[in-house]
């Protein structure tokens, strides 16, 4: 069982997953070293005289509170503790019972699905590259359910309900609750609130992915005796990040909502409603979209309509969900040498037997991951803008 | 600019504005260090803007705002760090007990625990939240018990400047007077500067030292609740509390025999008590008619004082500064300025039964209420 635990060990989860946040938070923690010096000396001045001037009325109370305000104060970075509050809050909340669980289902229900064929496959070829990688990755298809996703095709799906759930009422609860008022009235910047519970929560679902994962590949390495390869432990461990990325997309959305809704229930509405066209209807709108923009012409030339098709999956890679089944692929199939439109010649060129190093595949998945982030990125960017010129009061 | 010595909050010219209507206009505001300062207004006066303005938390449109000689928006940390402010409303995380929320506050503030604990300590004490209900979850507390954890709230960081807005609003009469009996304290003995916003007039006028009252965002009067009396009510009524011995009728009819006397009435909370209407000078005449008629009195007192009706003159209307005389966009409507008043009616005969209480314990002819200071 020494698989499962090593997993937590070198991932490091607060460098990459906040990776977008690194500016405003270094940014602020700069601020507010540059405030403290400020203060110390500024405010040195007038509270001198005023507590000069009390003294002369009332001696003793005045020693008692003057020094508080002669030394230099210590703020802290607010958004760590604001963090540190929510991420204590979430594992105590009945959501994030509710969705460990669900996941963990989730993967059970799949990692039995495929297990008859990782197993079958096994015997076959035996030391087969990526094997492990199958249990999480492979369509089961031997059964009638062919419509069964894998398990990374399931998160692709229902990920985004994680980033909701613990985005929705992020800043809204705060507001009904009329706890942001005394929040913000803190010694804390406004950005602190956003960027503290960003971070907590984004800690909190890499924590249900790992949770998940470990609990998966236990039972696929107790049950199938398949015993994961260096190579593709790293791989599960950048998959959690990228499915962690993706979700961060999603929670960045989803408190972009609670931020401008003041109503927790129509931004948890609206998130869903946006959820749905990319989960469910994004197949049916993309066609639409680019049959209209970049139609095939049968009739053109070849060049033209690799160019066109080109578009069409440009189209389709605006949908998170397909950015991270790209991604997803990419991490988990070590097979997976290209992604998006190829010609016959090129995909004929690609031998079965090349299997790419991790980097390699990074290197193909590389677009997808920056198109990811600067979509999480502009959405948090949007709720950061909008959020720090909002009104406090209710 | 120079700043007189121990000023805490300084404002010249602050205005707010939200497109073309006006929340706060033009506001000079001074509060010391020792003092509790009234901000006194209808709902919707602009009494939480020019709160939130100082707290760095809503820009002003024009004018200059100082708080411990620091520009709240420039330097929101130190600002934020040595002002207590307590919301409107306040509310706390409801999963999490007093203690818990108190801890929270401590850490934003960069506390350490070995300093926290014993502060939070003394401070849930000291609003009077009992040890037990200090670690029940918030969810159970009434609106009383969460605006008492807000004061301590608001305290936690050891403050030199205190905003309360609305501190009063929903805790029961004898609350409030240990709200404002605290409140009072934190000024007069520990140094504070205080600014207190309230709909509540007569608590205004027990506890605090200076007071603005604030109309349509803006200023009408300021000053001490005397001066204030005394500029803006010259000529009006006054209501005295008379007790004297003798049959009831008799009393009444040597009451109102007394020229001057606009009305006299029985006191509903108190039936020995009459409540007599008549201009300020009357009060010798009274005495002495009484005296004359061989009715000793043993009770006399202003009530509510001349404040009362300054604040309903402002309020109903008639006295609306000039500039807002066109506008009637946040003119306070009739109804907003009644009801102040009847809250203030209730509250004002619970601490007013107390007061006699006292006075009769004292067995002294002058009731004191004990919070009348200078």
């Amino acid at each position: 069982m020494d698989e499962p635990v090593t997993p937590i060990e070198p991932t490091s989860p607060e460098p990459s997953a906040t990776e977008p946040l690194a500016t405003p938070d270094t940014a602020a923690t700069v601020t507010q070293v540059v405030d403290a010096d400020d203060d110390g000396e500024v405010s040195d001045d007038p509270d001198a005289a005023a507590w000069a001037d009390t003294s002369t009325e009332d001696d003793a109370p005045a020693e008692d509170t003057a020094p508080s305000v002669g030394a230099p104060p210590r703020i802290p970075s607010g958004w760590r503790v604001i963090a540190a509050k929510e991420f204590t809050d979430h594992l105590l909340s009945w959501r994030f019972t509710i969705l460990v669980a669900l996941l963990g289902m989730i993967g059970l229900f799949s990692i039995s699905s495929v297990a008859d064929e990782v197993r079958t496959a096994a015997s076959s070829v035996s030391g087969a590259q990526g094997l492990f990688l199958a249990l999480f990755a492979a369509h089961p298809q031997a059964t009638a359910s062919a419509t069964v996703p894998s398990f990374i095709g399931f998160i692709g799906i229902l990920g985004p309900v994680l980033g909701i759930v613990f985005g929705f009422d992020a800043v809204s609860s705060e507001r009904a609750e009329g706890t942001l008022p005394r929040l913000v009235s803190q010694p804390i910047h406004r950005d602190d609130v956003i960027n503290g519970k960003f971070v907590a929560s984004l800690m909190t679902i890499f924590l249900i992915f790992v949770a998940v994962m470990v609990i998966i590949a236990g039972v696929g390495i107790i049950e199938l005796g398949i015993v994961p390869s260096s190579d593709d432990f790293l791989r599960l461990v950048t998959w959690v990040i990228v499915a962690t990325l993706y979700v961060g997309f999603w929670l960045a959305f989803a408190m972009l909502c609670s931020v401008v809704l003041r109503r927790a229930a129509t931004a948890a509405l609206l998130t869903f409603a946006v959820w749905l066209i990319f989960g469910l209807f994004w197949g049916l709108l993309g066609p639409l979209i680019y049959n209209a923009v970049a139609p095939i012409d049968p009739n053109a030339t070849e060049a033209a309509q690799i160019a066109a098709a080109n578009v069409q999956v440009e189209i389709n890679r605006i949908s998170p969900e397909q950015l991270f089944e790209e991604l997803s692929s990419v991490v988990t199939d070590p097979r997976q040498t290209f992604l998006g439109i190829v010609s016959p010649e090129q995909a004929n060129s690609q031998s079965d037997a090349a299997v790419l190093p991790l980097d390699q595949s990074l290197l193909i998945g590389y677009p997808q991951g920056v198109a990811l982030v600067a979509e999480t990125v502009a959405c948090f960017a949007l709720a950061y803008v909008v959020f720090m010129r909002q009104e406090v009061r209710a | 600019m120079a700043i007189p010595a121990g000023v805490a909050i300084h404002t010249r010219g602050l205005e707010k504005r939200y497109g073309d209507a006006v929340a706060v206009r033009s506001l000079d505001l001074d509060v010391r260090h020792g003092e509790v300062f009234g901000l006194l207004g209808p709902n919707g006066a602009g009494k939480t803007t020019s709160i939130l303005m100082l707290l760095g938390l809503t820009e002003p449109t024009g004018g200059l705002v100082e708080v411990l000689g620091l520009d709240p928006k420039r330097d929101p940390l130190p600002v934020k760090r040595h002002v207590g402010y307590l919301p409107d409303n306040v509310g706390f995380y409801g999963s999490m007990t007093g203690r818990q929320n108190l801890r929270y506050t401590a850490r934003l503030n960069g506390l350490s625990n070995a300093e926290a604990e014993p502060r939070i300590k003394r401070l849930l004490d000291r609003v009077g939240l009992a040890a037990d209900a200090a670690d029940d979850r918030v969810d159970t507390y009434s609106r009383g018990m969460k605006q008492r954890l807000g004061l301590a709230d608001c305290l936690v960081k050891d403050p030199s400047v205190v905003i309360l807005d609305e501190p009063t609003t929903s805790i029961d009469p004898i609350g409030v007077v240990e709200m404002l009996d605290l409140v009072r304290e934190l000024a007069h003995d520990n140094g504070c500067a205080v600014l207190l916003s309230s709909h509540l007039l007569y608590q205004v006028q027990q506890v605090c030292d200076r007071i603005a009252i604030f109309v349509s965002g803006e200023v009408v009067a300021m000053g001490t609740v005397a001066e204030v009396a005394r500029k803006q009510a010259s000529g009006a009524m006054i209501t005295l509390e008379v007790g004297a011995d003798g049959p009831g009728v008799a009393v009444g009819a040597t009451l109102r025999a007394v020229p001057g006397v606009v009305e006299v009435t029985v006191d509903e909370h108190d039936p020995r008590l009459w409540l007599v209407t008549c201009p300020p000078a009357t009060r010798m005449a009274l005495v002495k008619a009484l005296v004359d008629a061989g009715q000793t009195p043993w009770h006399l007192d202003d009530r509510g004082m001349q404040l009362s009706e300054i604040y309903q003159t402002y309020f109903s209307g008639t006295r609306v500064p000039p500039s807002h005389r066109s506008r009637s966009a946040i003119a306070p409507t009739p109804v907003a300025a009644n009801v102040p008043a009847r809250v203030d009616k209730a509250q004002m005969s619970a601490a007013r039964r107390r007061a006699i209480h006292r006075s009769e314990r004292r067995n002294s002819g002058r009731p004191d209420r004990g919070n009348k200071r200078g």
